[in-house]
This record gives C-alpha cells, structure tokens and sequence, in this order.
C-alpha cells in the first residue's frame, strides 16, 4: 500500500459525504479503507464516469505490496499474502500463515478419512474464541494419477477445508484437480522441468500455483513468466532446507525474498511464499521411536518461518503437542498488535451470582483477563470477577513489579463497591500473588483465600475449599 | 464410405482460398478431427472452423492455449535485492573473566555487537551465536513434571545443580538464583545467599549469573554481598530495576568488576531511562546487558517479541540508550499452562495429549521467537529444550559444524517420503 494516512486516501474520493458507504463522511470509510475493514466497491460514486480515474488510481495505490492469493471456497476459504509491512509493530500483518496438515495416497481409506477428520475438527480455546488449523495437502506418494484423484475425492468428501494438491508430475495433478477443480485448491508445484504443463493447468482450471524452486534466480523468472502469461495467483516455494547450512540459507531466502517485495517494490517477486516444515521428518526418520524428535524439529522450522514470513506452511505432526504451540504461535505473531494491552477495571457478573458466590480477583492484562473469564464461565460458576487496574501487566509480573499490591486491592473494593454486592467480605486471590495475602487482609480488612496459581484450577479448588467458613 | 478429413487438411483447404471467415457453412453427418502436434493453426482460423461446426469453444481453444504455450519460454531474470545498511551497533559484553583478567573461570562469554537484525548474516554476520545460560536454584522448588525429573537428585544442592547443567547439558553459562533470600519464603541472609555464590563459582568453570528473589526490598542487599564475594569473577548480575534501589545494585557490581542486567517490563521508555540511570552512576556501556522481559508462548509473547524486535531496531537506528545485547528468561514459558497441566480445563478442546511432550516445545518456542526478535542470551531449563534451541541457533548463526548436514535430502522429494 501507498498511501500512509487516511487524509491521503481521502484525497480520491469523491468528498460528498453522501453516506452511501455507511459511513457518516469520507474520511471515514478512508480510515476503514486503509484498514481493510472496507473494500472499494462500498463507494458507488467512485464508479462513476467522472470519479472513475480518481478510483482506478486508488485501486493501485490501496494495493497490498505482496499480492493477496485465495485458497478453498466459502467460509474455510483463506488468504495468503497481502502482507504490507517487514515488522508487525509497523502495522500488523493481515492474512495469518495458513497452516497445512498433510494426507497422502497409498494411506488405507479408513485409516485417510480418519486423519482427515481429525484435522478438520482440531480445536483449541484461546482468548476468547477457538484456534483451528486451515487446509489439508494431498501428496501423491504412489505417482499413480488414478490413485491419487480417488484419495483427493475422499479426502473432499470428508471435509470443507482448502486443499493442497502435491506432485511434481502434471499429468497428476490434472487428474487430481478433476475431482475438485471448483474448490480452488492451490496446486504444487511448478518447476523448472514441468512449467509447461503446469501453467496449462492452472489456466484451464484457474487454481493458484505454486512455484518451486531454491535458485532465486530461477524462481523470479518462472514468478514472472507465469505473470506475464496471465497467472497472477502465484504461491512461491523458495525450499525448506531443514538443517545446517541449508536452514541458515532458507531463513536468507525466505527474508530477501520478503524485502524485495515489500521494500524494493520487486512486483515480479512479491508473491505469498510457502514453507515445508515437513522437510524436517526427512533427515529424523519416519521410525517411530524418532517421531517426538521430527515432530519437535518440525515445530522448530515452523516457528522460525511463521515469523519470517512464511504465508502458507505444510505440517506433518498432528499430534497435540505440536498442534498446540505451532497454532498459537500463528494467533501471537498475526494479532494486531495495536489492539489494546488491557481491559477496563471493574467488578464482573459471570453466570447468576448470589450472596453466597465467590469473588474471585484478577489484574486487567487482557490476556490474563480473557484466559480467567473464560476458565471461571466454561466451567459454569457464578462468580464476581473483580478486575484491578495492574496497567495492563499479568499477574506475576506486577507482583514483582509492584503495580499490583495489597493498596491495588483495596482501590479496586472501594472504587467497585463491592461490598454492595459481596457481603460475606471474602476474595480469592491469584495464587501467582500469594505473597501479598497477608497484607491485604491487613489493609482491606477483607478475608483473603489464595486461589490456585492456574485459573484452569479453580474448579478443583472450588471443592476443597469453597464454601469457606467465613460463607457459610 | 466415412470420409476422414483432419484439422491440417480443413486448414490447408481454408488457407488455400484465403478464407478468414466462413458464412453460410453447414457440415452435416459425423466429423471427425485428428489433432496431430505441431501444426500451428491460426487463431482465425480455429475460430472459423468453430462457428462453422458449432463445436464447444473450449475443446479447440486449449489446444490453440496450449500450443501458445509450448512456445512459450521463460523470461530470464536475476533476482536482487538490497542490503540494509544500520548506524547503529550493539554493544559487545563479555561475561565471565579468565585468570589473566583477575577470574577463575576457565572460559568467558561475549555476545552483542550486532549491526544487523538477528541472522540477517546476509547483510551483516552476526557476530557471536547465542548462549544459554541454565538455571538453577538456592533450595528446592516446585517445577513441572518434565523439568523435575531432570533436577530431582541436585536440587538440595546448588553446587551440584550448577555442574549438571554443565557437564550434563552442555551449559554455556549457570544462573544461581538466589529465591531463598525473599522474606516470605526463606528470608535467609545475605551473607549466606553469598557462600551459595562462592559455593557455584567453585563447582563450574563457565561464567555465571546471579539472580535475586525479586524482592525489591531485599535484593539490594542479597545482590551487593553476591558481587563483593565473587570479585573479579564478572558475573551478571540480575537485575536492576527500576522500583528498586537500583543505584545500589549498580555500584556493587561497579565496584566489584561485574555485568550488570537492566530489567524492565516491556515499555521501551522505562528501559531507556533505567539505562540512562545507570550510565550517570557511571556504569561502563560495555557493562550492560537488558531483560526487556519475556512473557510466555500464548501469554503475551506477541508483546514480548515487538518490544524486543522493536528495541533491536531502535539500536540499529542509532539509538544508544538501547544498544545492548538482550537477555531473555526462557524458563516463564513454564507459567503457560498448556506446558504443564495434564488436561485443558476447557471442556471443549480436543485433546491435549501427555504434558511432559508439550512443555519443552513451549520452551523450545518461546526462547527461538525471542532469539529472532534480537535475543542474544537465554536462561532456559529443560535440557532438551535448552539444546535444540543452542542448535538451531547455531544453525542460523552459521556454524561451521553446522554446515553440511542439510544438503543429504532432496527437499522437493517431501511430496514422496513415507
Ligand atoms: S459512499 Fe463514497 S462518496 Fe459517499 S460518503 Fe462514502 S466514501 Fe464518501
């Protein structure tokens, strides 16, 4: 994108405040605009023969810097790219690394459709709303077109996710993208022998392509043959080389890549790139015994590509303990991180509380406020949740920093009036703030239990030491 | 008898008669087309032979884009990109001081001296890979599962937890803390929080950390008796910060010969003016080393990352109050629930397999993050985790024994693996 204030898109539109985008003036929707919460299409006047030019000029200069491709269709559809900034403080980045479980073609049907489903159905509660992972790779292992279009119908049968069609041989791929070619699937991959074929493909079928190879060289110039033919939804594999040198050579790649596209203004080269973490389970084996170890490594590569700019990545391991992290990791680095540290203090009602319900007492980091408010709700306890102003730091570390204290505590009883609310005069504190128990009782006169060190715990807590005497 | 005419005769016969365009045409009965490659047919002409059979656009028209191209060749380019240039350095600290600089450690550490963001050898090598630096712990301490067992026979003894971590775990560095001082845990005496110091000093050889409970109120005292102990060892001292009396921290380890670690809680503007205090009392730049804070994987690592990556850059930029290199206490990954509880107290989640598999990845993750957001030194715990992150690093940094072992495999060849 060209454009660095919303007084700057605001120039080319048309200034009529006619509202006709919803928006009460045009400097609004420019400040939506810049944000992508609106598109172009929302100011009808724009289309108009005499604003026409002013649109067409805006068009290009609202353009992300690294083109924006689409995998799947409907709602599980993903973006890839689109990507603005080198550093998320910058902006944010837009479109989260897509993650990508894979399946492949001698897999026993049963044994295919299982995996399938458990990829689909992976969830995992985090901040108030549950991670899922995004689209399944389809890699054809037995070479065989015939065997891999059945495995690609099963797996469409078996699930809405976005798919990844893998193979090197193009007559494959054909047969394959048969099966499915009105999902848009992204297919994999061109390279410096195939290019034909695959181009053929991805114009007949109008899927994205991807394009592979390690020599940038080669790769910015099949990126741009295959945009000067008319293919613009480009996916670039620049390879994962999953140790040693190799790795410190993809890091190299994967960053140079990223910056000509977006700091030099390389057109030509400024297309989503993909990373194969999967690479990984090569040099550890598939034996069991060494599959924590690949799993692990896998992780690894991940988590160095989800940060540099990888925009679509292919996993093997779907095993929790790499699910867990890798997908986190995706929610941590594409957040906005503009979007506020802290929550409002205040005293919260969760289920029906009664006289006779806990107060429970939490710092307003919003993290740690959302992780609370989501352990104490799930498990169904009527509660008070009384947030205190800690200036947005978690638990443990105002504790230690000496922004959350037993006069924190006491600021929060009289500012709330709890007491209105709470008569029985008792709180339960973070465990993480153990050490200020005492002097809280001191100072607020309240009675002050120590809750678990996990909010995750407080079911557990609740029936060894809910009522207290000071309730009943 | 079935008359066969091929694509070539038709467009021999229409280019014969110079027709662009057929009008009035009609071919009745079965037609049968023979498509022999390498005949080049003109657009014109399969557009006319499509109106004149009424074929489906598409069966002719592929085969004309397809032949468009096979003609086709790559447009050759050369890839270029440009190099970033910085002002700024960071500063380049030595931990740990040999015999011939008045120590007994065997061995010092140095990192720092960055002109580049982490790894970006392309623009500029980084100059040192980092270090890892593995807790251990005055008394025992409730750890979880996974790390516990590998601490369990060492824990009474900080001695023999500090060697451990060495000869076992490959250590660059040992960090003592000293927990026992806090007043609501053990409150003991400084003077006794120093003979733990002298006790580790003893046990290693590799350069050492000393960290305080965290009480604001007794780490003064506990970190100043640490530093007169361990004279001319320079150890890190950890930390100073700023509700705290931080003046005393930093003229005991000015006056003994030691780092001293600048600790704030990720606010850019507070570590700035903590470094500035400590320049008026007069601690030499290459004394210094940050802990801008680490928070774990899912619980405000995002925060932890840009403040970090954020300094890096500010440093780069020429910003001198934040040049320094930056440590990083890996171990609060372990605060993340999902690295220690069994099962997730969210009913709804899938399952979140055995514990002791998820938190050394936690670990693992939380410490490569922040190595990539400028990282230049790691208190870690988990010894698995505590090695893949050395390793990875190492890779990355460039390691000479890191070199070769990627370029066995045929990485396209992960389509095929089984
Ligand atoms: S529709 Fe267009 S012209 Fe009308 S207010 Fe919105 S931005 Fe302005």
């Amino acid at each position: 994108m060209k454009l660095n204030s919303p007084m700057e898109v605001w120039k080319y539109l048309p200034g009529t405040n006619c509202k006709e985008c919803g928006e009460k003036t045009c400097l609004a929707f420019a400040s939506l605009l810049m944000e992508r919460k609106k598109k172009l299409e929302e100011c009808p006047p724009l289309f108009e023969p005499k604003y026409a030019e002013k649109g067409k000029k805006l068009a290009e200069l609202l353009a992300p810097e690294v083109r924006e491709v689409e995998i799947g269709i409907g709602e599980r559809a993903r973006k890839m790219g689109g990507e603005d900034v080198m550093h998320r403080h910058e902006r944010t980045f837009f479109n989260r690394t897509v993650l990508v479980y894979d399946v492949w073609d001698t897999m026993k049907e049963e044994e295919l459709r299982e995996r399938v489903r458990k990829i689909t159905e992976w969830k995992k509660f985090y901040v108030g709303e549950f991670l899922k992972v995004d689209a399944i790779a389809i890699r054809s292992v037995s070479g065989e077109a015939k065997t891999f279009a059945q495995c690609v119908k099963r797996v469409a049968e078996e699930t809405d996710f976005p798919l990844v069609l893998c193979s090197f041989n193009a007559k494959v791929i054909e047969e394959g993208l048969k099966e499915v070619s009105n999902r848009r699937p992204l297919i994999y991959a061109a390279d410096k022998e195939n290019w034909k074929e695959f181009l053929g493909i991805a114009k007949r079928f109008k899927v994205p392509v991807t394009l592979f190879s390690p020599d940038l060289d080669m790769l910015n110039s099949l990126a741009v043959t295959f945009s000067s033919a008319g293919i613009e939804d480009i996916v670039l594999d620049p390879g994962t080389y999953p140790e040693g040198g190799g790795l410190e050579q993809t890091f190299s790649r994967f960053v140079r890549i990223r910056r000509a596209g977006i700091a030099d203004g390389n057109k030509g080269i400024a297309y989503p790139l993909i990373a194969v973490p999967m690479t990984a389970w090569m040099v550890h084996g598939s034996k069991a015994e060494n599959a924590l170890a690949a799993s692990y490594w896998e992780a690894i590569i991940a988590d160095l590509f989800i940060i540099k700019y990888a925009d679509i990545m292919i996993l093997h391991s779907i095993e929790p303990h790499s699910l867990i992290p890798v997908r986190t990791l995706v929610a941590n680095i594409y957040t906005d991180p503009r979007r506020p540290v802290s929550v409002e203090p205040g005293l919260r009602e969760i289920g029906n509380p009664t006289e006779r319900s806990p107060l429970f007492v939490t710092t307003n980091f919003a993290l740690t406020y959302y992780t609370v408010e989501s352990d104490i709700s799930s498990n169904k306890i009527d509660s008070y949740l009384m947030v205190v102003d800690s200036e947005g730091i978690g638990v443990e570390s105002a504790v230690a920093g000496g922004q959350l204290n037993a006069e924190s505590f006491k600021d929060a009883l009289e500012s709330f009036k709890v007491e209105d609310k709470v008569k029985h005069k008792t709180m339960v504190i973070p465990g993480l703030a153990a050490r200020l128990s005492g002097e809280t009782e001191d100072v607020t006169g309240w009675t002050v239990l120590v809750g678990p060190r996990d909010s995750g715990r407080i079911p557990g807590w609740m029936e060894k030491n809910w009522p207290p005497e000071t309730v009943s | 008898m079935e008359k066969k005419i091929t694509l070539e005769d038709i467009a021999r016969i229409l280019d014969r008669y110079d027709v662009v365009e057929l009008e009035d045409v009609k071919i009745k009965g079965d037609v049968e087309l023979e498509l022999s490659t390498g005949v080049a047919i003109p657009p014109s002409v399969v557009q006319a032979l499509q109106s004149m059979m009424g074929v489906q656009k598409e069966g002719i028209s592929v085969v004309s884009e397809e032949k468009g191209i096979e003609e086709l060749e790559l447009i050759p380019t050369k890839f270029e990109v440009a190099k970033t240039e910085w002002n700024g350095q960071i500063e380049e600290v030595t931990i740990g001081a040999t015999s011939a600089d008045g120590g007994t450690r065997e061995a010092t550490v140095t990192i720092g001296g960055e002109k580049a963001l982490p790894f970006y050898n392309f623009d500029h090598q980084t100059p040192h890979p980092p270090v890892i630096s593995v807790d251990c712990f005055d008394m025992p301490i409730s750890l979880a599962k996974a790390v516990r067992e590998h601490y369990e026979d060492v824990m009474e003894d900080p001695g023999e937890w500090a060697k451990k971590n060495v000869r076992e775990f490959g250590a660059d560095m040992v960090t003592i803390h000293l927990i026992s001082t806090d007043p609501t845990i053990k409150d003991t005496p400084a003077r006794e929080a120093a003979k733990t110091v002298e006790e580790v000093l003893q046990a290693v050889k590799v350069p050492i950390v000393i960290g305080g409970s965290g009480n604001p109120d007794k780490d003064p005292e506990v970190l100043e008796a640490a530093a007169e102990v361990a004279e001319g060892e320079r150890c890190l001292i950890a930390s100073a910060n700023l509700n705290m009396d931080y003046e005393r921290i930093a003229k005991a380890a000015l006056e003994h010969g030691h780092v001293i670690l600048s600790w704030t809680q990720l606010d850019i503007n507070a570590q700035k003016t903590l470094n500035r205090y400590l320049f008026k009392l007069g601690v030499p730049r290459e004394d210094i080393v940050i802990d801008p804070t680490t928070a774990a994987l899912g619980y405000g690592l995002d925060y932890a990352f840009t403040n970090i990556e954020r300094m890096r850059i500010s440093a780069l930029k020429g910003d001198t109050d934040l040049a320094f290199p930056i440590s990083c206490g890996i171990t609060n990954a372990w605060g993340a629930r999902e690295a220690w509880m069994k099962d997730s107290p969210i009913k709804e989640d899938s399952d979140w397999g055995p514990s002791v598999y998820r938190g050394p990845l936690y670990e693992i993750m939380t410490g490569l993050t922040l190595g990539i957001a400028g990282g230049d030194m790691f208190m870690m715990m988990h010894p698995k985790a505590a090695g893949a992150v050395k390793r990875v690093t190492q890779m990355l940094f460039g390691a000479k024994e890191a070199e070769d072992e990627g370029k066995k495999v045929r990485i396209e060849d992960w389509v095929t693996w089984k």
